[in-house]
């Protein structure tokens, strides 16, 4: 289960019991109201039990002061999944009139111990949202700084878009981007990102505007590995549901015959093909020719079919055998559908 | 199975994505490797759901647990839906007095002015809502149901409801699709839907479908399988899947499931055991929506899937974030309309609670699964789960309660996944391993144990 070992570790090196602590004199230990005969019920260490002993005393009193404050830092030490205690800080915060920018601090050092965390995201987007578009290049420098450990963090890429949309920053973002695909163009939090701005951007005009050139860098991504799943899918996203630009750009056609050609890793391009070909696009004979010969030359006879969507449902099914019923539903569909 | 020792170093001149899967390919290959060489006894044995050591490890989580788990103390209704769904699946009973314990417990969890809280005197939260009504559902009898405050759970989904059409999960907290599913799967099974919690939650789960075909859990992040099986379920509860772009949908879903047999959350990541459920059950639920009809024989991949796909191995891969479990659920959808008027379809029509969840269920699935259901069964008996009790992500990583409960989840949608109807047993060739490895169906939109479905349908149906 998730492990907060280490973390724990730290807190009870460092845990002075709060009973001891002058700041918390008068504060009455409220236990937590488990009944007589507890399920699920966690052996809480000492410091965990006592700080939330302490949380829900001060809580049920709504008590909104600096020690309120001190204690939802420890009891999010404690557990940082633990959403009454944000709540309530975030109420504590209002009440004292917080230094945003400390709170900031705060939150990044929760981060260290484990970014993957809905409440501290979500802390981190309300106190972000107090400081205003003063704050966009530190969001964004902070979740950068998350990305170089785990770059496909899929809370940190959503508070990076908040950040754009919320508070600005779009300058660099489709060098960033591609700074990113660079180190690693399988990362497809990254096209995701990519397709974002392009789409999003205020300066770049949208996708319209963008498609041309789009286009362009996701074939060479495709050219240089075909396998790779996330450019072909960015690829078919900039047609969107415009089928009949879709249809008719020749570069889309070409990438598909190269790869085809290739004789390797022709998987993607089949399907594009096949997705094609269900829109009513017209291959040139050389495309034909091309599918025709992956199914003579690597698979043997596959079948009779008759027209080319049969075909690489045919060829699709034998080379991609994990998915051989979505095949032969496509072929299905193709028949029904001519 | 004990794999032998610790892969090669992954090739040179890769990107991190690369060297990772090619751990994970490596690690996975070398235990069907080791599978395919075992006599057939052997074999017979490694595909056995160990029933007997999930239950003594499912059964020793309710009564306690480590102080570890202290980093779950808000999720304590998860932790129970977490193994009481699983001994539902597994079809053992749980004794009546412990059975009193968690509902007494929950009622502690049971927020005053309705919800339930992730433990006693926390703040009511919509995730918590769904795993403490899923999980009395499961213990059924009227003592359980009837604790369920049904009035003012509506009250508390009317007050996380948004103007956007989204709900929070809490007060102030965050607005997501997790957010959509788990209000509208409770207040579909308690039979409190109405078109005030509908309304627009259709334009926000549309606004997170992605270029890529699956959903997303906000508007322009990446498509990912828990929040697409949740969008997809509430889509089908509230009667509005036909607006989403079901082809793309289906192309995205389908190629989660990779050579490591099991499925992916998103494109070009690491495979892990609880995709079981939020792919594969996204997939029974378009095997129920859209009429596939695939023909005998076009389906089915018997044990060759095994050998065909693997080299590999081994793991690293997200850690189990407890709250990025989004719940399964299960969708209200009126059979006779759901699936044929194509365009956006107003919110404002009323909806039939009584029936839409259940009507669902009448659907017949034609045909055979949309994926590859033998494959899938293999890499949860062989990688995710452990012979001493429970299951995990992947080889290499600790079982864990949460993976426990959504690999039975995803081993029951793979073998009642040919069943025309939800709960006609399967053919023996649908189940890998021995047939005594069946498990109870679900009701595949909310991921609870269908009998116990049916009973909460009629004690709400007033």
């Amino acid at each position: 289960m998730a492990s907060s070992s280490s973390s724990e570790g730290e807190g009870r090196r460092a845990w002075v019991p709060l009973a001891s602590r002058p700041e918390f004199a008068g504060v009455t230990p409220l236990p937590q109201d488990d009944g007589p005969s507890p399920v699920v019920a966690i052996a809480y260490r000492d410091d965990f039990r006592e700080t939330m002993d302490y949380f829900r005393s001060l809580y049920s009193s709504r008590e909104l002061s600096p020690r309120s404050l001190l204690l939802t830092s420890l009891a999010i030490s404690v557990n940082p999944a633990n959403y009454t205690v944000w709540h309530f800080r975030r109420q504590v915060l209002e009440a004292l009139g917080a230094d945003w920018t400390e709170e900031l601090g705060f939150t990044e050092g929760v981060a260290k111990r484990n970014a993957k965390n809905y409440q501290l995201w979500h802390h981190r987007r309300w106190v972000a949202e107090k400081l205003g578009p003063d704050a966009a290049s530190r969001e964004l420098e902070f979740t950068r700084k998350i990305f170089c450990l785990d770059a496909k963090n899929y809370h940190a890429w959503s508070h990076r878009q908040w950040v754009l949309q919320a508070l600005g920053g779009w300058e660099d973002e489709l060098d960033y981007c591609a700074q990113l695909l660079e180190e690693d163009v399988f990362n497809n939090s990254a096209w995701n990102q990519r397709y974002f701005v392009i789409t999003k951007s205020p300066s770049l005009g949208g996708l319209n505007a963008m498609r041309d050139s789009e286009v362009d860098y996701a074939i060479e991504a495709i050219h240089a590995n075909p396998e790779n799943e996330s450019p072909w899918r960015y690829l078919r996203g900039l047609y969107n549901d415009e089928n009949e630009a879709w249809l008719n750009d020749s570069r889309v056609h070409s990438a598909c015959l190269r790869v085809l050609k290739a004789k390797r890793n022709f998987k993607f391009a089949l399907s594009t093909l096949l997705d094609l070909l269900g829109l009513g696009f017209k291959p040139n004979q050389e495309i034909k020719d091309a599918i025709t010969s992956l199914r003579t030359s690597d698979l043997g006879e596959a079948g009779s079919d008759s027209d080319l969507a049969n075909s690489i449902c045919s060829i699709l099914g034998l080379e991609d055998p994990m998915r051989a019923n979505y095949w032969t539903w496509r072929k299905q569909q193709a028949s029904s559908s001519s | 199975m004990e794999p032998p020792p610790p892969p090669p170093p992954p090739p040179s001149g890769t990107t991190v994505t690369q060297r990772d899967q090619w751990r994970v390919e490596q690690e996975v290959g070398r235990i069907y490797s080791f599978f395919a060489q075992l006599p057939p006894a052997a074999q017979s044995f490694a595909l056995e759901v160990q029933r007997d050591n999930h239950i003594e490890y499912l059964t020793r989580g309710l009564r306690g647990l480590a102080p570890s788990f202290g980093s779950l103390d808000a999720s304590r209704p998860w932790i129970c839906y977490w193994i009481i769904h699983s001994l539902a699946l597994l079809g053992e009973p749980i004794d009546a007095e412990l059975e009193d314990s968690v509902i007494d417990f929950l009622s502690r969890c049971q927020d005053p002015s309705g919800g339930y809280g992730g433990g006693p005197g926390q703040l009511p939260h919509l995730a918590t809502t769904y795993a403490a009504v899923n999980s009395l559902i499961t213990l059924g009898g009227s003592r359980s149901l009837s604790s369920i405050n049904r009035d003012k759970v509506h009250n508390f989904l009317r007050q996380m409801k948004q103007p956007s059409g989204g709900f929070r999960m809490h007060d102030g907290g965050e607005i997501d699709v997790r957010a959509c599913y788990t209000a509208i799967s409770v207040a579909s099974t308690l039979n409190i839907l109405d078109d005030e919690l509908a309304e627009k939650v259709g334009d926000f789960i549309l606004s997170c479908q992605t270029y890529e075909g699956g959903i997303a859990g906000e508007p322009g992040s990446e498509a990912h399988g828990g929040y697409t099986f949740c969008g997809l379920a509430t889509m089908i509860l509230i009667n509005e899947a036909d607006r989403l772009d079901l082809s793309r949908l289906i192309d995205w879903v389908v190629f989660r499931q990779g050579v490591e047999c099991g499925f992916q959350g998103r494109v070009n990541k690491l495979v892990d055991g609880c995709y079981s459920f939020w792919q594969g059950g996204a997939c029974a639920l378009l095997q129920k929506l859209h009429p596939f009809g695939l023909s005998e024989g076009g389906e089915d991949e018997s044990t060759d899937s095994i050998d065909s796909s693997l080299y590999a191995a081994s793991n690293v891969s997200e850690q189990e974030e407890q709250e990025n479990n989004l719940e399964s659920a299960s969708p209200q959808v009126d059979g006779t309309c759901q699936f044929k008027q194509g365009g956006p379809q107003s919110a404002s029509c009323s909806i039939n609670t009584g029936n839409a969840s259940y009507n669902f269920l009448e659907r017949r699935a034609e045909g055979g699964s949309l994926f590859n259901s033998s494959a899938l069964q293999q890499y949860i008996l062989l990688c995710s789960q452990l012979p001493e009790g429970g299951f995990r992500d992947k080889p290499g990583k600790f079982r864990d309660l949460y993976h426990t409960c959504y690999c039975l989840s995803g081993l029951t949608v793979c073998q009642y996944g040919r069943s025309k109807h939800a709960d006609s047993p399967p053919l023996p060739w649908d189940v890998v391993g021995p047939y005594s490895n069946l498990l109870e169906p679900i009701h595949p939109l909310h991921n609870v144990v269908l009998s116990k479905y049916q009973e909460a349908n009629e004690f709400f149906a007033g």
